[in-house]
């Protein structure tokens, strides 16, 4: 195995892809620094969160609302839907540094995840659907208010997300895995294990630590 | 009630019509102000059309993805809203003079005015001016041919656009908000303040803050990413220096005002509970989430001033810069400490005083990097052979000023002295004080020193001399008054006053502000005049001051391609060095083609949607706001699937124009530094040869 150097963090395309994996350095490196600032984004919204924990103003709290069956769904939707876009990377790594390989096993992957991340998306819509059902409107409280835009923000996320892998998906079957539709496919796998990640920050600290 | 198609948007909603309706002075004032908007957009659009400019407009500027033309641009939106800014900063100033037992103005119109005096000066005057500067200077000072992401870049110019068109319809239609430049709930809600003004705060703030987020991410790129073979960190110039850590700021420190924004618009347009009074809201979530921005924030205007003050430091003096690691340190030591003294904006919120005492002593320490950084300059010119030149006037003025400003800061930062004066005309001297000679000054001296490279002929100097004069003459009388006054009790943001102990101070501000309008028409002047006379100031051949790095080392204007062939570096001053050795303007042995990126309409469309989408969610269009988010989405999308060719120079050509540069450059015989301000300054320098220690 030959070692090459790594460009940016993460998985690289590495130098069988020439070219386009010496591209991928400005690019995928622009994302994680675009990434960095997102995430300081996802902080304020904890931030505010966590001091809003306890100001239900009387209505309902966390124990009232929150079912963990459903947050166990996502969470597992989510995790595996993780592990498809790896797939879909690796596939990219390491079938697609000519340009002529088939494209099935790429495209499939891609599209297990995103169907993986429309049912996340279902699950928690639904969730949403029965919190306000039981008088959980975030116009209720200063909890409710940042519950909603904490996890409805990483839910816009998931959405944003699930779009760009459908254009990608349309790209690479009209253009084929030309270089574009390459970074496109590293910088969308990074943005969706960063999803991942900030899911983890929620379930934990929204949904378990409001339920103990 | 809501109309379907048209909102919440009537007739009345239109300044010009509640003037006819209800006149007064306050409406008229107004009313002739909002007038200018359709009447300068008629006349733009007749001298365009009459100039037979539109075509070249679209081709050239609006669709243009050149990172010099968007620095350009940059400055002259900047111009545009300081002239707003310098008319409103004086408006207050003379009704104050005349303001004891009432003035002319209504309270509700002068809070109008201080707010969008400080939002335009800080989101649309100060932000634009650095971040044009940036984008002129940072890509030719590392040697290369554009920023990393040329149509992102583009985009966030017209995201800036969009915000600053939103501020700028506000006056025409409906009004802006109240609350001061930081907007603060529970006055900015909606139960407080069910208008529109907040509104269109959160939209134009918003969406230019979106803009200046994606500038820091494009810039840390291009200079982490884009630097000349050789350019390693230790031999960057410290204006790119600067420019990296304001990027790096602008990625952690926007995102806080991003979330702040979105929270605030929640509360306001879907009853949301973050900042309000009743069901839980924290207004201090607020504070702590804006200032978590607001005080990294100062330091994304001071650095790249600091920046400009290196470059002209080392170029008037003639010699290398005085301890370029020392300053590099201190920039990065600001940059790291600007996040941990937030608190100091509210020490009299209800904290503890250990909490204060804590961010009271961070506040304190940020004044040693800045110390070093001032001794640093000081010595640069010592024993150097100083031209006063307007660059070094006004840096002149930033050493005494800022000085001053920053001192008056250490006193602020004491949080049992700050619950005397705060609130009080003495913080709003302290903040003019740092931000007119650190900011401002800095980006006018940036713009005299660099105008040459972005238009090929010099600024005059007698125009400019008197301009700085006036910009330094003007700040101290209209803002020293204000200290004494602020430790006479005198409030911020009060109409009026009823203590005529107080008048003698606010007619000398007057006076001031009235100086300081003659130094905004000076600076116009300047420009306009050595437009006039650019054939005896044009330097065609690049380098009128003797510059010390990359930028000089190209003709001016700077071609499209900035280099015909990327420079190499091997140490700070390169272009110094290349001189010295006799090798800077050497026939080149080899061109290739280049690939430039082409233009594109994807900027200027998506700051258009954005506009029309901030200016629909205000008056609560909805189809219109949906629409135009679509059309931005639509537009992204379709940016991803259209062919990205370039646009090929072709290497004939780079050679033709790169070597008859070269040929002129070693054909004429160069001027010394005593006829820099001479017609005789072509661009080619012979280098005042100052042994480095």
């Amino acid at each position: 195995m030959t070692t090459t150097k790594s460009n940016y963090p993460g998985l690289n395309l590495g130098a069988a892809h020439g070219d386009d994996h010496e591209a991928a350095e400005t690019a995928i490196f622009g994302f994680w620094i675009f990434l960095m600032s997102d995430i300081v984004t996802f902080g304020m919204f904890f931030a505010v969160y966590v001091t809003s924990a306890l100001n239900t103003a009387g209505g309902p709290g966390p124990k009232d609302l929150f079912s963990l069956t459903s947050v166990a769904w996502q969470t597992g939707f989510l995790l595996v839907s993780s592990v498809t876009s790896g797939l879909a990377v690796l596939n990219l790594k390491h079938e697609h540094s000519q340009s002529q390989s088939p494209r099935k096993w790429l495209v499939f992957w891609l599209l297990v995840s995103v169907l993986l991340g429309i049912g996340f998306l279902q699950q928690e819509v639904r969730d949403f659907i029965d919190i306000a059902h039981k008088g959980g409107v975030p116009s209720r409280s200063a909890w409710l208010s940042a519950f909603w835009s904490l996890v409805g923000m990483h839910g816009l996320h998931v959405s944003v997300g699930s779009l760009w892998c459908l254009v990608i998906v349309m790209g690479v079957l009209a253009q084929g895995v030309i270089q574009r539709w390459k970074h496109a496919i590293m910088s969308w796998a990074v943005f969706w294990h960063f999803l991942d990640l900030v899911w983890i920050g929620i379930f934990t600290i929204v949904f378990l630590r409001g339920l103990v | 009630m809501t109309d379907t198609l048209t909102g919440n948007l009537t007739w009345d909603s239109i300044m010009i019509v509640k003037a006819i309706k209800d006149p007064n002075f306050n409406t008229i004032i107004t009313a002739n102000a909002a007038a200018m908007i359709p009447v300068g957009t008629v006349l733009i659009f007749a001298i365009l059309t009459w100039t037979k400019y539109w075509k070249k407009l679209f081709s050239e500027w609006i669709t243009t993805t050149d990172h010099k033309k968007l620095g350009i641009m940059y400055v002259i939106f900047a111009m545009i809203m300081l002239f707003r800014g310098v008319v409103e900063g004086t408006l207050m100033r003379i009704n104050q003079a005349g303001a004891l037992d009432g003035g002319m103005l209504s309270s509700d119109h002068f809070n109008q005015l201080f707010t969008t005096h400080g939002t335009t000066m800080i989101f649309f005057v100060a932000m634009p001016l650095i971040i044009g500067l940036m984008n002129f200077v940072v890509p030719l000072q590392i040697g290369a041919r554009d920023v990393a992401y040329p149509v992102l870049n583009q985009i966030s110019f017209w995201l800036t656009a969009a915000g600053g068109s939103l501020i700028t319809i506000s006056l025409l239609i409906g009004e802006f908000s109240t609350g001061g430049w930081s907007n603060y709930p529970p006055y900015t809600g909606k139960v407080i303040n069910p208008g529109v003004g907040p509104d269109y705060w959160l939209l134009a703030v918003g969406l230019s803050g979106i803009g200046s987020t994606l500038t820091g991410v494009n810039f840390s790129l291009t200079i982490y990413k884009l630097r000349a073979k050789g350019m390693r960190f230790m031999r960057m110039p410290l204006f790119v220096w600067t420019s990296l850590c304001t990027s790096i700021l602008l990625i952690f420190a926007m995102p806080p005002l991003t979330a702040s924004i979105i929270m605030l618009g929640l509360d306001r347009y879907l009853g949301f509970h973050f900042f309000t009074n009743d069901l839980g809201g924290n207004m201090m979530s607020y504070a702590n989430l804006f200032w978590m921005f607001g005080h990294p924030e100062v330091y994304i205007l001071i650095l790249p001033a600091f920046g400009v003050m290196s470059e002209i430091s080392a170029t008037y003096a003639a010699k290398s810069l005085y301890g370029y690691k020392s300053i590099v340190a201190a920039t990065m030591c600001i940059a790291v400490l600007s996040f941990t003294v937030w608190l100091h904006h509210f020490f009299t919120m209800g904290q503890s005083a250990t909490i204060n005492a804590a961010f009271g002593i961070a506040t304190l320490l940020i004044a040693i990097p800045t110390g070093v950084k001032i001794y640093d300059w000081l010595a640069t010119l010592f024993r150097g052979r100083i031209r006063f030149t307007t660059p070094i006037i006004y840096l002149s003025g930033f050493f005494i000023l800022f000085t001053i400003g920053g001192l008056s800061g250490i006193v602020l930062a004491n949080p049992t002295i700050d619950f005397q004066v705060h609130n009080s005309l003495f913080l709003v001297a302290h903040f003019h004080n740092v931000i007119i000679p650190g900011t401002l000054f800095g980006m006018l001296a940036g713009i005299h020193y660099w105008f040459p490279k972005s238009f090929g002929f010099r600024l005059l100097e007698s125009y400019g001399r008197v301009t700085a004069m006036l910009w330094i003459i003007g700040f101290c009388l209209t803002f020293f008054p204000l200290y004494p006054l602020g430790l006479m009790g005198m409030t911020r943001r009060t109409v009026d006053y009823m203590d005529p102990a107080y008048q003698p101070y606010m007619f000398v501000a007057g006076a001031g502000a009235l100086c300081l309008s003659a130094a905004f028409v000076g600076l116009l002047l300047t420009i306009w005049r050595s437009i006039v006379h650019r054939k005896e100031l044009a330097v065609p051949l690049g380098d009128p001051w003797d510059g010390r790095t990359l930028e000089w080392w190209t003709p001016s204007p700077a071609p499209e391609w900035n280099y015909a062939v990327l420079p190499e570096v091997d140490a700070i001053d390169a272009f110094t060095l290349a001189k010295e050795r006799g090798t800077a303007y050497a026939p080149v042995d080899k061109y290739t083609d280049i690939t430039l990126p082409p233009s594109r309409y994807y900027g200027f469309i998506v700051g258009l949607l954005a506009a029309t989408m901030g200016f629909a969610i205000v008056w609560y269009i909805w189809w219109l706001a949906i629409a135009s988010l679509t059309g931005i989405v639509i537009t992204v999308i379709v940016y991803g699937y259209l062919p990205q060719c370039g646009h090929v120079i072709p290497a004939s050509e780079l050679a033709e124009a790169d070597e008859s540069w070269r040929r002129r450059a070693r054909a004429e015989r160069g001027i010394s530094r005593d006829e820099e301000t001479a017609v005789s300054n072509q661009g080619l320098a012979c280098p005042d040869l100052i042994p480095t220690p």
